[in-house]
């Protein structure tokens, strides 16, 4: 076996086994990680493959739990078919939104400021969406902590972390794959070069709404997700831009591009949050934003030492 | 031999400015043409119509009996017609193998297939020892190398090939034009190349067209060119006497 395959055999080991040892606050921050390893995949299909940066990720985490959210609280339907709503909800807007940008030549800063502007417009929507909550926000029923139910997503934290730990191990090998197809292969000559990728007779136009469609469909799931979790939403929390920064945060750090640094990242982010707001809260000391400020110090800190994220040069050391 | 590529008084103008006045010619299957002239003779414009970066203002270009103008690069890549850039642009972040994967899969079903072909004309263009390099390492020359790779890599019936010399040492110059004679012979590849190194396109090229502000002013073989009064005056003139 490679070095690449046991190290992933063993920290997925670790992961499956964590559950049986780990008390409730750890698990809630690997069900975090996990999380935001998840959306930091899906969006480094667009950016870290493709080079279209998205600040609107939010908006796909939103319209998706408030699709399966609503279809559960209005007809009692669970997330097995709200799922499909979401998908189909987020591949529709995504669609418009690629349209929109690559059908004009929309890319760069701009493209960045369409994909904000979406979210932003959505957020705005949503506050006046009397049928979903408003403002005031969309509850879910609690109705079930005990026993394991998948189809409706109801159960005790482990089965959440399970879910969400087998979503993050499929979107790292579904990237792994991509990054070897052909998909991976235009995708990036788009990123490197886009005059070069068509003169080499790709069609940049599809390729790059095939990445965003594809990008926005595995966000979708983890809106769903996130819907049945918390089991609340507020437009004002969910499709915040905060939200969309929280996303790309992961895989900035861990390394855009890279099949491993979407997860690294966020393991890095969330612990180092979680523990400085502890050690504060040790203290008697609480500081509101203090998670701002760290993620920018680390933001900060990669752009000027490392560039191209922490994982390269931990892969290289591990020889990987 | 018949018409592989037939331009038809094209023309072309910027802001007002004509970069190309009704420019004709045509390169038969089979052969390697050259297109020379002055800078800002229209050159690179001419190439850049034909690979649809920009659609003429007015005229036609048929590629195997087909119209081809005004259609999107990617179309005309598709159509067998496979270009270089004068300034190269390599996929920086990609290995040389990659770079070259890509403008296979074009024509291959699976990557597999493609990265057969691409190893094989790396080992043509003398880059096989190079292949697992970020495209990025590479020196001009290799660069250079490395868009006629990729460009080959899409199977063109025609080769646009644009100052892939300019920049080559003499000895380097030489190696490519030995590579581009064998191209041409084995895959039957139909060449145009556009390029100042004069060397090199009269050693290659079997017919010659002089571009002079935008308009073609002679054609022939290189040696009834360089003969032309006309050439001589406008361009070849200048040079003769350093």
């Amino acid at each position: 076996m490679s070095r690449r395959a046991i190290l992933l055999a063993v920290l997925g080991a670790i992961l499956v086994a964590l559950p049986a040892f780990a008390n409730p606050y750890v698990l809630s921050v690997a069900i975090l990680i996990l999380f935001f390893a998840y959306t930091g995949q899906a969006w480094n299909v667009l950016m870290g493959f493709t080079g279209q940066l998205s600040l609107g990720h939010a908006l796909y985490v939103g319209l998706a739990a408030y699709a399966s959210a609503g279809l559960y609280f209005h007809y009692g339907l669970g997330p097995w078919a709200g799922v499909w709503l979401a998908l189909a909800v987020c591949i529709a807007g995504a669609a418009i939104i690629g349209f929109l940008a690559f059908r004009f030549g929309i890319s760069g800063v701009y493209f960045a400021l369409l994909t904000i502007a979406f979210a932003e417009f959505t957020r705005i929507g949503f506050d006046h969406l009397r049928g979903l909550g408003g403002p005031g926000g969309l509850f879910i029923h609690v109705s079930n902590r005990e026993t394991w139910d998948l189809l409706n997503l109801r159960g005790p934290p482990a089965m959440f972390y399970y879910v969400i730990l087998f979503l993050a191990a499929a979107a790292l090998a579904f990237s792994t794959w991509l990054l070897r197809s052909r998909a991976g292969y235009y995708w990036q000559a788009i990123r490197e070069n886009e005059e070069a990728a068509q003169a080499l007779g790709i069609n940049t136009f599809r390729w790059k709404m095939l990445a965003i469609v594809t990008s926005a469909s595995m966000t979708s799931l983890a809106g769903v997700f996130y819907a049945f979790y918390y089991n609340n939403l507020f437009p004002e929390q969910t499709f915040n831009i905060s939200r969309s920064i929280e996303i790309i945060l992961g895989p900035v750090i861990g390394g855009v591009g890279t099949l491993f640094g979407p997860v690294l990242g966020a393991l890095v982010l969330t612990v180092l949050s979680d523990s400085i707001t502890n050690a504060l809260a040790a203290f008697g000391w609480e500081f509101p934003g203090v998670k701002q400020v760290l993620y920018g110090v680390a933001l900060l800190a990669v752009v000027m030492f490392l560039p191209n994220g922490i994982w390269p040069p931990i892969a290289r050391r591990l020889k990987l | 031999m018949s018409a592989l590529l037939e331009v038809r008084g094209i023309s072309k103008s910027f802001r007002g400015l004509r970069a190309v006045g009704n420019a004709s010619f045509e390169i038969p299957e089979g052969d390697i043409n050259g297109l020379i002239g002055p800078n800002g003779a229209g050159k690179t414009t001419i190439f850049n119509m034909i690979a649809g970066v920009y659609a003429p203002d007015a005229g036609e270009i048929v590629f195997q009996g087909r119209r081809i103008e005004g259609l999107r690069p990617d179309r005309v890549c598709a159509a067998g017609i496979g270009r270089t850039f004068q300034i190269v642009k390599p996929f920086a972040g990609l290995s040389v193998l990659d770079n070259v994967v890509v403008g296979a899969l074009l024509r291959e079903r699976s990557t597999a297939q493609a990265r057969r072909l691409s190893d094989a004309l790396l080992e043509k263009l003398g880059l096989a020892a190079k292949r697992d390099l970020p495209a990025a390492s590479l020196t001009l020359p290799d660069r250079k190398r490395l868009e006629v790779a990729r460009a080959l890599a899409t199977r063109p019936r025609l080769l646009l090939l644009d100052e892939v010399m300019a920049g080559l040492r003499p000895t380097e110059c030489d190696q490519m034009v030995e590579i581009f004679r064998e191209i041409n012979r084995a895959d039957g590849t139909t060449i145009l190349l556009i390029e100042h190194v004069m060397r090199a396109v009269m050693a290659l090229a079997r017919h010659i067209g002089v571009l002079h502000h935008g308009e073609v002013i002679a054609r022939g073989t290189p040696e009834q060119v360089v003969r032309n009064p006309a050439v001589l005056e406008c361009y070849l003139g200048e040079e003769a006497e350093v």
